[in-house]
């Protein structure tokens, strides 16, 4: 680069000497400068592909399997996948019908944002079997892990209906993982691909066949 | 006889440097930037926190050194070896509370002398670039708080890296891959622990000293601005050529700024030994406690420094279903210093010769960078909520909403109100 700028200098300071510039000369310098430049470009690519995610880290997304037979209604527990929290919320059926009665005040109530769920889930309690809700516990914004707060009002204010609540930046989701209008977070928190080994074994990280 | 003595002693002396000068120009440096420097004779108190923010530089750097010695980037072991320090370690404990305290109290100096600059015009011509290199290593030092405060790996250092590598993922399209190659792994782990212990003690610092140089070379080339926002260089002496308003900063401003330098370790020492932690400001409470990928602290705040910043980001909605705005506008909210060469179209430098108006706008400003800053250190339900007629929104949030437009305003209007402000004439000769 500064190779280049000094080139064009001294022709410019002295244009009374332009007429004798040795063409030939300059243009090899040009080319040589071209390819130092294309050179250095190249090595710079080692330097930041060694920056990104390493083979180990890779291989470290594993599923996981969790055992949902001691969760109480009402009552969730926090499963560890991809170094990520999961939550696994035992919804009572109260709260699964209030799931319904809210749609007004969400973003995207009906999950229109594919990304953010797998397509069996993509339902209106946004699970495979209704009340046992599986969610990645980060929030959308900006990836802090939200504090659950499932019971209706309490410190929330009288009109919480139960759900999550990031103590970040103050976004706000129902017990479906759905973000509330108004919250920084843009869209709903992720559901993961799950499948049931058994009536009480859950699989998170692969997912269930889908019936054609 | 002691005479003789004496003389023979000085003229080796005077031998020796000669033959350094021979070789390196020692001399001829000194007097540039130290003996025959003239600097504006009426500095006043917001003159000495530059040569303070380069002494609390020095510090991080010395303290830095010696902390490395003892702290260990691990993921498994960091948190470990911090406490370590704190407790086995002889006297770890001071150098680790002076390495810390330093880092906030490098913001409170650093803060003031961008203060000085602002209300003195020292961004002006020709002082553009003097500015420039400044805002990058304000930037600069903001890089190194961040990278620092993952080292303890506390709760806090953990989710404040969390989010502020993610704040990258909200750029449209490369973000997520971004912010995955910042982290190097899925998510904040042992990788992005080592990689900001390396950009920490090695590339910034770097970096850094190298702005700091440039600086000073900047400032030295264009002389100092003053109070009263004056070019002391346009009156001369006519037989030494000597600015008529200016005094050698050597010895005159060492001598100064050493009173400062007094004044500031007597502050510094109050801090490391009676409140290290200042009340959870200058290390919060949550980061004694190890990180924890899976839980969040229930009340997360950046450290005061970055609140007024945080704030800004916390007060923008996200718009068409992207928190990139808020992102954008808090960049946008440490950048835009950068532009006030340029946006200030005052016929005058100092505050001392403009109008009420601008008075009244930096006013405004001042007050909104403290209200964002002391937001950003409280949840955002703090002050309860409005009725309905408000559509029960939160008070704290719509004050920062205020607040930010009016620190977006002070600039963006900038062009038009110091225009249209009533200046004072400006005097010839520096005043007081």
């Amino acid at each position: 680069m500064s190779d280049k700028k000094s080139n064009e200098q001294v022709p410019s300071s002295a244009t009374e000497q332009a007429s004798q510039v040795d063409v030939e000369k300059r243009k090899f310098l040009i080319a040589t400068s071209a390819v130092g430049a294309l050179g250095c470009a190249a090595v710079a690519v080692p330097f930041i592909k060694s920056m990104t995610p390493s083979e180990r880290a890779k291989a470290a997304g594993a599923p996981v399997e969790v055992d949902i037979s001691k969760i109480a209604p009402g009552t969730m527990i926090t499963a560890e996948w991809r170094g990520k929290p999961v939550w696994i919320i035992n919804r009572t059926d109260e709260m699964t019908a209030e799931l319904a009665h809210h749609n007004d005040q969400l973003s995207d109530p009906s999950c229109e944002v594919t990304s953010q769920q797998p397509s069996y889930c993509k339902n209106e309690n946004r699970a495979i079997k209704p009340n046992l809700a599986v969610i990645v516990g980060i929030c959308t914004h900006l990836g802090c892990s939200p504090t659950a707060k499932l019971q209706a009002n309490g410190d929330m204010g009288a009109n919480w209906t139960g759900g999550f609540f990031c103590p970040c930046h103050g976004s706000k989701f129902d017990l479906a993982g759905r973000v509330f209008k108004g919250s920084p977070a843009p869209i709903n928190l992720v559901v993961p691909p799950y499948k049931y080994l058994t009536e009480n074994t859950l699989l998170i990280g692969v997912d269930t066949e889908e019936k054609a | 006889m002691t005479d003789t003595k004496k003389s023979a002693a000085t003229s080796k002396l005077d031998s020796a440097l000669s033959w350094v000068d021979d070789r390196f120009p020692l001399t001829s440096n000194v007097k540039a930037h130290l003996t025959e420097y003239y600097a504006p004779k009426n500095f006043n108190f917001w003159y000495f926190f530059g040569s303070l923010a380069m002494m609390v530089l020095v510090l991080q750097i010395l303290t830095g050194i010696f902390l490395t010695m003892h702290y260990k980037p691990d993921a498994d072991l960091a948190f470990g070896s911090v406490e370590y320090i704190m407790r086995d370690v002889p006297w770890g404990w001071l150098i680790r509370y002076m390495h810390s305290t330093g880092a906030s109290m490098f913001f409170v100096v650093v803060y003031l002398h961008m203060f000085r600059g602002i209300i003195y015009g020292s961004y002006r011509t020709p002082r553009e670039l003097l500015w420039l290199f400044g805002v990058g290593i304000f930037l600069c030092l903001m890089g190194e708080a961040f990278f620092g405060y993952l080292l303890p790996w506390g709760q806090m250092s953990y989710w404040g890296a969390q989010v502020i590598v993610n704040l990258f993922s909200a750029i449209p399209f490369i973000g997520p891959d971004v912010s995955e190659w910042l982290r190097g792994d899925y998510l904040v782990s042992d990788a992005t622990l080592n990689r900001f212990f390396a950009f920490h003690v090695i590339a910034l610092p770097f970096v850094l000293v190298g702005l700091v140089a440039a600086h000073l070379i900047a400032l030295h080339e264009v002389g100092s601005n003053n109070p009263d926002g004056i070019e002391i260089k346009k009156l001369k002496d006519k037989k030494t050529g000597i600015p008529l308003d200016g005094i050698a900063f050597h010895p005159y401003y060492t001598v100064k700024d050493m009173v400062g330098v007094a004044v500031f370790l007597i502050v510094f020492s109050v801090v490391i030994f009676f409140a290290p932690e200042m009340g959870g400001y200058f290390l919060e409470a949550n980061n004694f406690v190890p990180a924890n990928p899976l839980v969040t602290p229930a009340h997360i705040a950046p450290v005061w420094y970055f609140t007024p910043y945080y704030s800004v980001l916390r007060a923008v909605p996200p718009i068409l279903n992207s928190q990139f705005p808020g992102v954008a506008a808090m960049g946008l909210s440490v950048l835009v210093f950068a532009l006030l060469p340029w946006l200030d179209k005052s016929p005058v430098k100092s505050i001392r010769y403009r109008g009420t108006l601008y008075k009244k706008w930096l006013a405004a400003f001042v007050m909104s960078f403290l209200v964002l800053g002391y937001l950003g250190t409280e949840p955002s339900n703090i002050w309860g909520q409005f009725g309905s007629w408000l559509g029960n929104a939160e008070r704290a949030t719509v004050v920062a909403r205020i607040a930010t437009t009016v620190y977006f305003a002070f600039f963006v209007l900038m062009p038009w109100y110091t225009k249209k402000d009533k200046t004072l004439p400006v005097p010839e000769r520096v005043t007081g």
